[in-house]
């Protein structure tokens, strides 16, 4: 048994069998590897009794659910209503032009991820980014260059 | 016997009256306590290291059998958290940090004296005020769902119990038919919370009235509005009086097994609400024959997977079955053919925590809260360029400038009010001319807006119409499911007009188009996503159309916010301080020391640092559209 058929194994043994399980089911092996391994689809289709396309087309559908590897230092930026008068746009954009990568996509090294958020409700202390879990708020465009050194994370 | 009752299964009215006097019994016997806000903006400023440090300051003090601790839900004035609120005096100290902790202890707690320097002080009065419920904030609301948060610590079923919590499930199950439910609930005049403000009582009639044995009830926690989170702080705070009205909707309604649908973006609330879940099953106020009242009820958490337009019933619905989130054509509803095929009624995380308070009080009591055809409470999340972030809530019709003005205290930094924007994506935003309309149902629709589920987003005069309105759709449009084409296409094609415009491109024939295509969109979508998408482009057609002029004939923007349309010039009030040059991240500024810098405009990205950080008294760098563009 491979460890991706023992891993999802016992999340469908856990949540159940039945379609009504695919969803929660997706969202423990995305938790599980950070991403969704495209062996884990096709052992998830079998486990569930559903096609593959079933299980693709729900997890296409939703956007928790990420098909390639995540960055070992994630950064999201909110662009919900608050943090966008206040300014989260640019900051985002700061990112992208720091990082050398685009909103959505990791670096090639493996080192970053960028994404954004439409609100994570603590619009008090907007403009909000999410760094490794941490959250800092009022971030500024003269804040991104020392917040990315703070992560740890190192830029090619 | 009794503390066996106390602390076990409720098995009978009786049994409750027992457990409901233990709890308060046990919530009584400290002489203090003190609460920590754990809602996610004071979550953020660090309150849970707040909270162990309190722990460990009260272990040291030996103070364990005197002093009680509560991490509570959101107490709304996120703009001065983290709060720490002290009973039995009501004394509340803002942006408390960890270092803080030893002196709250020794000072108030042993001491008995408030200190001063964490204390609020009013803006316009430049006094501190000590008790919470003074504070102006706070004194104009008229808090009912939210009173509990802060004297609520969600893992103790008895802080609810305590508070009376449960009382109106016992009321129910012990001396109400479910007809007598859905009139109590009709008397009350409750109406949706989630957006539309439809009359709750009628759709649990409807369902009530539709044969077969299995129903189900499901609460909308999707809450995915920007700028919107009372939902979350409801579900996070207070997860019990969600539970209460959901087993009460039940009952009326025949159906014996619910769903919670939370947004992914809310761990804690699924956390919270989890464990609330499991305490009211140990209590034996969920699962077989509740209160020994012969009714089963039990609940299930079904967590989202990102998709905005799961908040739509049929989208939510097909998610819990573990399709992909589209809608599909109403009717049949829901209430006819929801979950599996079966009868199904779907009701707002607020509409639901609004129950037992209507049975508890009474219809009339409640519904002498509100105006004509709106009644009871709303809650708010006041954000944006506003000088009081948070949640307030509100007697249904008050005006908008009450709550912008007294309870918002205005706009920060002396800026000038321009709109506030209700309703969400699917709102609008209105102007200064109505900031004395009436915050009801009705009066929002007519003005453009809606009530939506509650957000409530302040925007002064440094915000661009066309950029919110272009803001709003590229969100809709990403939040499209591709089902029908009016949104998936129609949205695209808005945005992509609306990009010109912000980019001085845009020509007069555009606002035409825009406004074609914003009816074509409302009349022929699918789903709710799609037919109110076009709201925030048409409201800011409608009261700011002179601000799209300028961008379309004048290639200005008034507001000097869309970035392709501004420039920024370094005046020669310039000291040459080097503040700009230092701070630049592209490095486009250049100038010696006392000389005055100059700006280059191909390396400049218009961010706007250098005008952010030029020392006020400077004031040296200049933001203007129309472009001026400096060739060299």
């Amino acid at each position: 048994m491979t460890d991706t058929l023992q891993a999802v194994t016992r999340i469908t043994e856990k949540r159940g069998r039945d379609r009504s399980s695919l969803i929660s089911v997706l969202q423990d092996v995305h938790a599980a590897y950070n991403y969704l391994p495209e062996d884990s689809l096709e052992i998830v289709s079998r486990q569930l009794d559903l096609p593959l396309s079933a299980v693709y087309g729900v997890a296409t559908f939703f956007k928790a659910f990420s098909f390639t590897p995540r960055g070992r230092h994630v950064t999201s930026v909110c662009l919900g209503t608050a943090c966008h008068v206040r300014g989260g746009a640019p900051v985002a954009a700061e990112f992208e032009r720091r990082l050398g990568i685009r909103t959505g996509d990791t670096s090639i090294d493996g080192e970053f991820t960028l994404e954004t958020v439409n609100c994570l409700g603590c619009c008090a202390i907007g403009p909000v980014v999410v760094m490794d879990g941490k959250y800092r708020g009022h971030v500024q465009i003269r804040d991104v260059g020392s917040l990315i050194e703070e992560s740890g994370g190192r830029l090619r | 016997m009794i503390e066996k009752v106390a602390t076990g299964r409720i098995r009978s009215a009786a049994d409750f009256e027992t457990a409901k006097s233990a709890a308060i019994a046990r919530t009584g016997k400290l002489k203090r306590w003190i609460s920590v806000c754990g809602g996610t903006s004071c979550s953020a400023s660090e309150a849970r290291l707040l909270k162990e440090s309190l722990e460990a300051s009260i272990s040291k003090h030996r103070l364990g059998k005197k002093v009680g601790l509560r991490r509570t839900g959101c107490h709304g004035f996120c703009e001065h958290g983290p709060l720490v609120i002290l009973s039995p005096e009501g004394i509340c100290y803002e942006k408390v940090k960890p270092e803080d902790v030893p002196e709250i202890i020794e000072q108030t707690v042993i001491n008995h004296n408030v200190i001063e320097r964490l204390l609020y002080v009013d803006p316009e009065t430049g006094e501190k005020i000590e008790q919470e419920s003074e504070i102006p904030f706070y004194k104009r609301q008229t808090r009912t769902l939210l009173a509990g948060n802060k004297l609520i610590d969600c893992t103790q079923i008895d802080d609810y119990i305590a508070l009376g919590g449960y009382e109106a499930l016992v009321k129910v199950l012990t001396t109400m038919s479910p007809e007598d439910v859905i009139a109590e609930v009709k008397n009350a005049g409750l109406r949706g919370r989630g957006g539309a403000g439809f009359p709750t009582a009628t759709k649990w009639e409807l369902c009530r009235s539709q044969p077969g044995d299995t129903k189900y009830v499901i609460c909308n926690a999707d809450e995915g509005d920007p700028g919107a989170y009372m939902d979350r702080s409801v579900l996070e705070g207070n997860p019990h009086s969600v539970l209460e009205g959901m087993i009460i909707g039940a009952f009326a309604m025949g159906a014996h097994e619910g769903h919670v649908y939370v947004r992914l973006e809310y761990p804690l609330a699924v956390e919270n609400l989890g464990i609330a879940i499991e305490r009211a099953r140990e209590r034996g106020l969920l699962g077989a024959d509740i209160l020994g009242a012969g009714f089963d009820f039990d609940v299930k958490i079904c967590r989202g997977s990102g998709a905005f337009v799961c908040g739509e019933e049929t989208a939510l619905i097909a998610s819990i079955e573990g399709r992909r989130g589209m809608p599909r054509p109403r009717p049949p509803y829901p209430v006819q053919s929801g979950l599996w095929g079966k009868p199904t009624n779907i009701n707002n995380v607020e509409t639901w925590a609004n129950v037992p308070v209507i049975i508890r009080q009474g219809a009339d009591e409640y519904a002498k809260i509100g105006v004509e055809k709106s009644k009871g409470t709303k809650i708010f999340s006041l954000v944006g360029h506003i000088n009081n972030t948070g949640l307030v809530e509100v007697p249904m019709g008050i005006t908008l400038r009450e709550i912008i003005e007294d309870i918002g205290g205005g706009i920060p930094g002396g800026k000038k009010f321009k709109a506030v924007q209700t309703g969400g994506p699917s709102g609008g935003c209105i102007p200064a001319q109505h900031l004395d309309l009436a915050v009801d149902y009705e009066s929002l629709v007519e003005a453009g807006s809606m009530m939506g589920s509650g957000g409530m987003i302040v925007m002064d005069e440094t915000t661009c119409m066309v950029d919110v309105a272009h803001y709003f759709l590229s969100f809709t449009q990403g939040e499209s499911c591709g089902e029908c084409t009016p949104c998936r296409i129609g949205t695209r094609q808005m945005v992509e007009i609306l990009a010109k415009i912000k980019g001085g491109e845009g020509v007069p024939e555009d606002l035409v188009r825009l406004e074609e295509l914003a009816h074509t969109i409302k009349a022929t979508s699918l789903c709710g996503l799609g037919q109110t998408a076009p709201n925030p482009v048409l409201t800011t057609l409608r009261y700011f159309r002179d601000e799209y002029e300028a961008h379309v004939n004048e290639k200005r923007c008034p507001a000097l916010t869309c970035t392709d349309l501004v420039s920024f010039e370094i005046t020669d009030k310039c000291v040459g301080c080097q503040i700009c040059i230092d701070e630049c991240t592209v490095g486009a500024i250049t100038g010696d020391h006392k000389q005055v810098h100059v700006i280059d405009q191909v390396k400049c990205m218009r961010c706007g640092t250098c005008h952010a950080v030029c020392p006020p008294k400077v004031a040296a760098v200049a933001k203007n559209s129309p472009v001026k563009v400096m060739v060299s």
